[in-house]
């Protein structure tokens, strides 16, 4: 078969299309929501999870090394059982402790997780012991409330 | 009076029960275009040559489109993003906008009035000067030798204009946000780096593309598969292969949307 | 084997929608023949054609071609045995994407895979039957009418048919082309040994290069014979269309109601 300008302007058209692609993948996306080969999964009890949503960060020491994966609500517990995908890089430690931040006043709600001093790794379906929930604003402004007339009382 | 009331309850149905046996005929139609795809591959000179029309073809009016809707977006973006002191997230919005949504969409709607029309004219035409009887009569199999390349052709280029599109428009964005505007680079490009997610965004919206891709070569092959074989046939066709592929992008993207992007 | 019947059409019925198009055809087309079906527009003739080459399943009857019968072939089959037919259309159904070359090159690429040298001068053998041996880089919009014709001649012989059917070769072409076409029909079916079969309404071309004829109308063969007989033909149909005149069995005026009436000249209305 004969080579034609046909075929080298089909060639620049398919190599064009496959940059596209490429230079999205790996100047604008990013490849963090991490899929089952680079991640394992860990668990968390919160008590309450306030506006966190699947896919938010999870951060160690403001990096990202995770992802939530699932939301769920533990009927037996009543506690909200979170799914945390973590990057196979970062190991922590059995007594880490995962809690709810948010970032800046308003911003998004994100999970820090800092990292405890026992030896023995999280390994992957284990549960995380040590968990601090969300700070729900109208609980903290009633507490405030509460203790002030408390305080108050004492005077 | 009552007379009307059927005649018009008669229409209704004579056209329900049209509508039905046109939709059974393009059911037929294109399990015999993929049944009758195995030569497209073998000989993929076919799909080559098709994708030279619809593909090549349809690159400028890809690029430059892309271009301005992203520079526009870009500058609508910055004048509203900039009242909540959130202007470093333009680069975010502009990628999310176009990855998810305007690139699949406003590609697929270019390449139906482009590449869409022309796939039915041209076999529209083929069948008004009889070369589609003619080569049956040769015993080659129009499907086959016609229909399927195009068809393949117009499923492979819609993702990759698509991408394109969506590289010109991030081009344009930055030109418009960075050039003409002065954010930082950096935290421009950081931003939306961080923000969008390649599987959860970017390989959704291909696959939105994707299956655009296969609706509207589906319809263009089919419509002119279809048409009436006279002046009039082919250029209600054409019409209709735009009109009809328009309304059923704007609708698969709607279902595709509410699956993959469902409050998260 | 010369007297064999190499096509037969028996009791032949085509129904569109409900509309009959062909009532009862009945033909046999000996091997090495020249035959022309001949009647007025839209009499079904183009339709018998299309029967022929299996584009359309009968509803009555059937069309034996080469002692099997088309319509009760699979889609291999039918294929196959279209490989042995080829068919002129009316304006030549040119692929107008590809050049004179590979109109004529088609089939032999689509169906051997003989080299491309054998296939150049294959095709280029063809061209020279037809003459147009130095037109074969032309695109088919820059073709003359004739010109367009003589290609898509060259393209139906390309793999040497058994049949070679015609539809209206002669429509709209000047006298001399009309000429050259008629010439080539003749002596291209001879040089093939192959059988024709054309389909027209030219009288005077088509009674000088045929052997035998058959009449078209309104869907039945009312007449049929060589042209010598037909010449002399009594039948008022055959007559009115080898003379041409315009009135007769066909008439001029299409069924309506009596002409005074309509234009209300009617004593009382007036």
């Amino acid at each position: 078969m004969e080579r034609t300008t046909l075929d080298l302007w089909v060639g620049i058209f398919i190599a064009a299309g496959i940059g596209a692609i490429l230079v999205l993948a790996l100047k604008v996306g990013n490849m963090s929501s991490l899929d089952g080969s680079n991640s394992y999964q860990v668990y968390a009890y919160f008590d309450n999870i306030g506006g966190l949503k699947p896919r938010a960060p999870i951060k160690s020491a403001g990096v990202v090394v995770g992802r939530v994966a699932r939301i769920e609500f533990d009927a037996k517990q009543y506690r909200a059982k979170v799914t945390f995908d973590l990057d196979r890089k970062y190991q922590f430690s059995k007594d880490s402790t995962a809690s709810i931040l948010t970032s800046g006043l308003l911003g998004e709600q994100y999970v820090g997780l800092e990292t405890g001093a026992e030896d023995d790794m999280l390994k992957a379906g284990d549960t995380i012991q040590f968990t601090q929930s969300a700070v729900v604003l109208e609980k903290l402004i009633g507490q405030l409330m509460f203790n002030k007339a408390g305080s108050g009382n004492h005077k | 009076m009552l007379d009307r009331l059927a005649n018009w309850l008669r229409k209704i149905g004579h056209s329900a029960i049209e509508g039905i046996w046109r939709l059974g005929y393009a059911g037929k139609f294109m399990l015999l275009t993929l049944l009758g795809s195995g030569s497209s591959f073998t000989r993929i000179g076919l799909v080559v040559r098709e994708l030279y029309y619809t593909g090549v073809r349809s690159l400028v009016i890809i690029i430059v489109s892309g271009l301005f809707v992203g520079m526009v977006l870009g500058l609508q973006g910055y004048e509203t993003l900039q009242r909540y002191g959130a202007s470093s997230s333009l680069g975010v919005m502009v990628a999310l906008a176009l990855v998810r949504e305007l690139g699949p969409v406003v590609a697929a709607l270019l390449f139906a009035s482009r590449a869409g029309s022309a796939i039915t004219a041209e076999i529209g035409l083929m069948k008004a000067t009889e070369q589609l009887s003619a080569m049956e009569m040769m015993a080659v199999d129009p499907i086959s030798r016609v229909v399927a390349p195009r068809f393949w052709s117009g499923v492979i280029s819609m993702p990759l204009l698509a991408a394109i599109f969506n590289a010109m428009g991030i081009f344009g964005g930055y030109l418009i946000g960075v050039v003409l505007i002065g954010l930082d680079e950096g935290s421009y490009w950081s931003q939306t780096h961080a923000g969008v997610d390649f599987r959860y965004d970017i390989l959704n919206g291909i696959i939105k593309s994707f299956v655009f891709g296969i609706a509207v070569s589906a319809i263009a092959v089919f419509e002119g598969y279809d048409s009436p074989p006279t002046a009039e046939g082919v250029s209600g066709a054409t019409t209709r292969t735009v009109v009809t592929s328009s309304l059923v992008i704007l609708f698969l993207d709607f279902i595709l949307t509410s699956f993959m992007f469902r409050g998260v | 084997m010369q007297s064999e019947n190499f096509l037969e059409v028996k009791d032949l019925n085509f129904t569109y929608d409900t509309r009959p198009i062909l009532k009862g055809i009945n033909m046999t087309i000996p091997r090495g023949k020249v035959v022309a079906i001949m009647g007025g527009s839209g009499c079904g003739k183009t339709t018998l054609l299309r029967l022929i080459g299996g584009q359309l399943k009968p509803s009555r009857g059937h069309v034996k071609f080469d002692g099997r019968i088309i319509h009760e072939l699979s889609r291999r089959e039918l294929y196959e045995t279209r490989r042995k037919m080829g068919m002129l259309f009316q304006f030549g159904a040119l692929f107008t994407d590809l050049s004179v070359f590979d109109n004529v090159a088609f089939q032999m690429r689509e169906h051997t895979d003989l080299p491309e040298s054998v296939i150049r001068d294959l095709v280029l053998m063809k061209l020279h039957a037809v003459g147009l041996r130095g037109a074969r880089d032309l695109m088919p919009n820059e073709l003359s009418g004739g010109m367009a014709r003589r290609v898509a001649l060259a393209r139906t012989i390309a793999l040497d048919p058994m049949l070679i059917m015609y539809d209206e070769p002669f429509t709209g072409l000047d006298p001399i082309s009309l000429g050259v076409i008629g010439n080539l029909i003749r002596k291209l079916n001879d040089a093939l040994g192959a059988t024709s079969i054309v389909v027209t309404h030219d009288v005077l071309e088509s009674f000088q290069i045929v052997d035998y004829v058959y009449f078209v109308s309104e869907g039945a063969i009312v007449a049929h014979g060589t042209p010598e007989e037909l010449q002399k033909s009594t039948v008022p149909f055959v007559h009115q269309f080898i003379h041409g005149e315009i009135d007769g069995p066909v008439p001029f005026h299409y069924p309506a109601a009596d002409y005074p009436e309509d234009l209300a000249l009617e004593s009382g209305n007036a």
